[in-house]
């Protein structure tokens, strides 16, 4: 267990063609399965519904942090956020970061997407003795799941 | 689990002194205070003070035998909070999985 969590994805495809589809709201919405009501502007709340079969009832809310072309685009939402009988705005937000990277002499893409924050502890206010533990903390937690299982 | 609850566990987990607290507990014996405090080179004070914070997020329980407080390692809230990553995890795979096929699959792969 981690306290987030991160992917790394190659993609066939230059690393424009993969920004547009990650920062198009309509193009966004094919893949992630959300029809979205506009477009993505940095520091905007952007609202939609998603699409996914048996989760129409879901509602799409995320706040759009950071657009930097062809680089990095990050939004802070609700992770799983599925019932609607559940008031998540009370909730820490997690936030979510796509960084993208040139392969294959800028035919392919490298795409890492991290989510982070679970701890709720904004990153700016850790002190800085848990940054300097951070390193740790996958080996630490490892340790502590293996006695979770152990003990299970 | 609630969503509130987890936060605790994540944030309570974030912490070298702690998660040492949790696997020193975590082999299933209770423990009181000042075993916890033998041999370590933190104070009884600031133990006792990791303790509450680890009993706030239900990863320990504490129940008194006599004069003493035993505290016990519960592993429920962090075998749900890893449940729920490993639910959230599997779900980026499915969309970045459908994103990675919605970019391929195009013609020639740059739709212009």
């Amino acid at each position: 267990m981690s306290d987030r969590i991160e992917k790394r994805i190659e993609i066939d495809a230059p690393v424009s063609r993969v920004w547009r589809a990650i920062t198009d709201h309509v193009e966004f919405g094919e893949w992630f399965r959300v029809k979205l009501e506009g477009p993505f502007v940095a520091g905007r709340v952007s609202r939609g519904r998603i699409t996914y079969p048996g989760y129409e009832h879901v509602r799409w809310e995320a706040v759009v942090q950071r657009i930097e072309p062809e680089r990095l685009f990050s939004f802070t939402w609700h992770p799983y956020a599925i019932d609607p009988k559940v008031d998540y705005s009370s909730e820490p937000p997690t936030l979510v970061e796509f960084r993208l990277e040139p392969t294959a002499g800028g035919k392919g893409t490298l795409l890492v997407v991290t989510e982070s924050g679970f701890d709720k502890i904004p990153a700016g206010r850790r002190n800085e003795a848990f940054r300097m533990n951070e390193g740790g903390w996958g080996q630490q937690v490892k340790n502590v799941e293996e006695y979770v299982t152990k003990t299970s | 689990m609630k969503p509130s609850a987890r936060a605790p566990v994540f944030a309570a987990l974030g912490d070298d002194t702690r998660l040492a607290l949790v696997a020193r507990l975590a082999g299933g014996e209770a423990c009181s205070i000042a075993q916890l405090t033998e041999g370590g080179r933190l104070t009884r004070q600031a133990v006792t003070k990791h303790l509450r914070v680890l009993e706030e997020a239900g990863i320990v329980h504490s129940a008194r035998s006599g004069r003493r407080a035993l505290f016990r390692f519960d592993p429920r809230p962090i075998r749900e909070a890893n449940d729920y990553l490993a639910g959230v995890s599997a779900q980026w795979d499915r969309v970045l999985g459908r994103l990675k096929a919605f970019v391929e699959g195009e013609a020639g792969g740059d739709r212009r």
